[in-house]
């Protein structure tokens, strides 16, 4: 178990440009803090690339490289390759990229990757939307969710379908391990950091990221809104090892969705008939984390 | 099939089978590749080699040519020697990825298979894949048989990791006219070409004590005084072909010329311009018409980038006509290549003895007979008979 006295001192991410209250920065930075010096990061388009590698003013203290955006994988595994067949082994290839980065654009490279059994460390930083070019939706917009380019109006509620389930596209794959994070749960996910550093083989973890610009919400209030999401079981945290999926946080009863999503912008233009079609899939997606996940394991 | 066991170094190879063994014998650490026809001899011969222990590197199956360019890049920025191969559609496929490359001056090195690109689909050869990526800021050679091909492969990353350079090289090969015909070619020994290449240390790759960020985003402030470098980059590797070209002879026994070769143009009245396969049947064509009297030549144009402006400047006061053979036509122009020549011409006001001709569309013949009728319009032109700038040479109607 990761205890914070034991966290290194040292920031391997700082200095960055990502708005006020951003849960980006938290992510790299933590992750980075787990993995240490001899790692080297893998950046696509995305915020997380634009936040922190503007030359002259470059953010990592680590090595890093800003890639193209549909490239993560293959270029984790460039570099995994490249370790390997000049004989270095203690070096971590991390990637960080967003939603759209991962689960549109980047899957192709990314389930490559994966098959292939490469050596890497890969984050999804999730903010649910192409948020770098101002809001517009991807595979893991949530439903009703408002974007630039699913607004909502006279005949639209906003993104039509629900949010693609990543963490069980890379669980088909029989990956090595998988899981789910967020921000709001810092302990959670440097704990799965470190499960990543002894692990061979790829490595994914799916981390929800509050994105207070994109979404529309007070910049205190981005732990609130990551917990709130577990809470109301609009995201859940579990992990993948050994061909076994573990819920690491069971709500006894989860929270009204209500309570989520008033609180921001993207979904003040819900009414009763579309928010009881957000509860209605959260409900289903957990009759299939319950049977499948939560009861087959008891 | 890998031939094993032989005294001689002479082998009977396809230019894809000279591009694999030119690979391996460069010792990459990383090859992420992708098969397309008329390439995939080139993946096949590799894996055979890594399967077999003749080649010790970390051989890729990557999901799609845009990932195998990813790769190779991963692998650059982490000090390893990378090599690819491609062609057409999955040159165009990792279109976006050959600018991140030089862009970040990483020296990879790249067959490519020259092949027309759809549609209409077709999988025989043109240079239209590889003109069409003229400002990715890659360096651009094309050979002209298997044997060139090999030599390139070696020669290409004693240019793209010289210091001076840091920029991508793609080797281009003729789809099906180089890549399956064989050849006897003469496979240097791994003893000479280490000799010729060391081990690369990048001075572009990771340091953990002093770590960088590479490919990072350059703003406006910033930009422009990076492409600035790599032109830069590019005018230097004018003078390092030529010196490599030179260490590769004296080492080897083969010479190519540098930037370009010249066939009988000494005291020639009217030449060809062209580049790859075609210059083998010209040649024939050269010598056939020389011995008929008539003072022809021809400029084998071995690297399009950096291209040779300086040369063909002083090529229009040696000469009275010159056809330029474009395999490729940007639409509503005219080739790319013969749009270069003119206008490093212009200033001489040659061009109106320039004509282009525009040949071998996806794979159809460029015969001698073709040839020697292109050299008899250029002499036309000389007598001052009217011809057009731009002719397609062997269409149907
Ligand atoms: C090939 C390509 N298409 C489109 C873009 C434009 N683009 C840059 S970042 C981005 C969205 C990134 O979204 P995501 O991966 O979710 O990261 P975020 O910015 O939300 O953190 C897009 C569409 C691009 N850079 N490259
Ligand atoms: S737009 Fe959102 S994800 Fe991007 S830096 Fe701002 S808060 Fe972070
Ligand atoms: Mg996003």
């Amino acid at each position: 178990m990761v205890k914070v006295k034991n966290l290194t001192d040292k920031e391997y991410l700082y200095g960055h440009k990502a708005c006020p209250g951003c849960g980006l920065g938290t992510i790299g930075r933590l992750a980075l803090k787990i993995l240490g010096e001899r790692t080297i990061v893998a950046l696509p388009a995305s915020c997380m690339s634009t936040v922190t590698t503007q030359y002259p003013q470059m953010n990592y203290s680590v090595p890093s490289l800003t890639m193209a955006f549909a490239g993560t994988g293959a270029v984790l595994t460039g570099m995994s390759a490249g370790l390997k067949a000049q004989g270095v082994t203690d070096v971590h290839v991390l990637g960080l990229a967003g939603d759209g980065g991962t689960a549109d654009i980047g899957l192709q490279a990314l389930s490559g990757a994966v098959e292939r059994g490469d050596d890497f460390i890969y984050i999804c930083y999730d903010n649910e939307a192409y948020m770098n070019t101002g809001v517009q939706r991807s595979s893991l917009t949530p439903i009703g969710a408002n974007t630039t380019n699913s607004p909502s109006g006279t005949a639209s509620y906003g993104e039509k379908k629900p949010k693609k389930n990543l963490f069980e596209i890379m669980i088909a794959h029989r990956i090595p391990y998988a899981a789910t994070a967020s921000s709001a749960y810092p302990y959670d996910f440097m704990n799965k950091m470190e499960k990543t550093k002894s692990l061979r083989g790829p490595k994914f973890i799916h981390i929800m990221c509050p994105c207070p610009t994109g979404w529309g919400f007070a910049s205190d209030l981005t732990v609130e809104i990551g917990k709130l999401a577990v809470e109301t079981g609009m995201w859940y945290l579990a992990e993948y090892e050994n061909g076994k999926v573990k819920m690491n946080v069971i709500p006894k009863t989860l929270k009204p969705v209500e309570e989520y999503l008033i609180k921001q912008r993207r979904f003040r233009h819900l009414n009763e008939d579309t928010i009881k079609l957000i509860r209605e899939h959260r409900d289903s997606e957990w009759r299939i984390i319950r049977e499948r996940w939560v009861l087959s394991n008891c | 099939m890998i031939n094993k066991s032989k005294s001689s170094n002479l082998d009977f190879l396809n230019g894809d089978e000279a591009v694999a063994y030119g690979a391996k014998l460069c010792r990459p650490h990383v090859i992420p590749v992708y098969p397309i026809t008329p390439q995939t001899i080139v993946v096949e011969r590799i894996s055979e080699f890594v399967a077999n222990k003749l080649m010790d590197c970390e051989y890729i199956h990557v999901e799609s040519e845009h990932s195998a360019m990813c790769a190779a890049m991963g692998a650059s920025l982490v000090g390893a020697r990378a090599f690819t191969a491609t062609s057409s559609q999955g040159l165009a496929y990792m279109h976006e990825m050959l600018h991140y490359v030089s862009g970040s001056r990483f020296p990879i090195v790249m067959m490519n298979a020259n092949r027309t690109l759809a549609a209409p689909w077709n999988i025989f050869g043109d240079q239209r894949d590889s003109l069409a990526q003229r400002d990715t800021g890659w360096i651009q050679v094309y050979v002209e048989n298997g044997q060139e091909a090999l030599d390139m492969i070696i020669q290409a990353y004693a240019i793209a990791e010289d210091d001076r350079v840091y920029t991508p090289v793609m080797v281009n090969i003729d789809g099906f006219v180089n890549t399956h015909t064989y050849e006897l070619v003469d496979i240097p020994q791994q003893n000479d070409v280490d000799e010729f290449l060391p081990p690369f240390k990048s001075k572009n790759a990771i340091d953990f004590n002093h770590p960088r960020s590479f490919c990072m985003t350059a703003s406006t402030e910033w930009n422009m005084e990076f492409r600035y470098q790599q032109q830069q980059a590019m005018d230097n590797a004018k003078k390092v072909i030529e010196e490599v070209d030179k260490k590769f002879g004296d080492k080897f026994g083969r010479y190519y010329g540098g930037l370009v070769e010249e066939y009988r143009c000494a005291d020639a009245e009217v030449i060809l311009v062209g580049m790859g396969s075609i210059i083998g049947t010209s040649r024939i064509v050269v010598d056939k018409m020389r011995d008929m009297g008539l003072k022809v030549g021809l400029v084998k144009l071995r690297f399009y980038r950096p291209f040779p402006v300086e040369y063909f400047k002083g090529l229009s006061n040696r000469v009275k006509a010159m056809g330029i053979i474009d395999r490729d036509i940007s639409f509503g122009y005219e080739g790319a290549v013969a749009s270069d020549i003119k206008s490093a011409l212009a200033s001489s006001g040659f061009c109106s003895k320039v004509i282009n001709f525009i040949a071998g569309i996806a794979g159809r013949d460029i015969t001698k007979e073709y040839i020697e009728e292109m050299y008899n319009k250029l002499f036309g032109l000389t007598q001052g008979h009217d011809e057009k700038e731009l002719q397609f040479i062997g269409l149907r109607w």
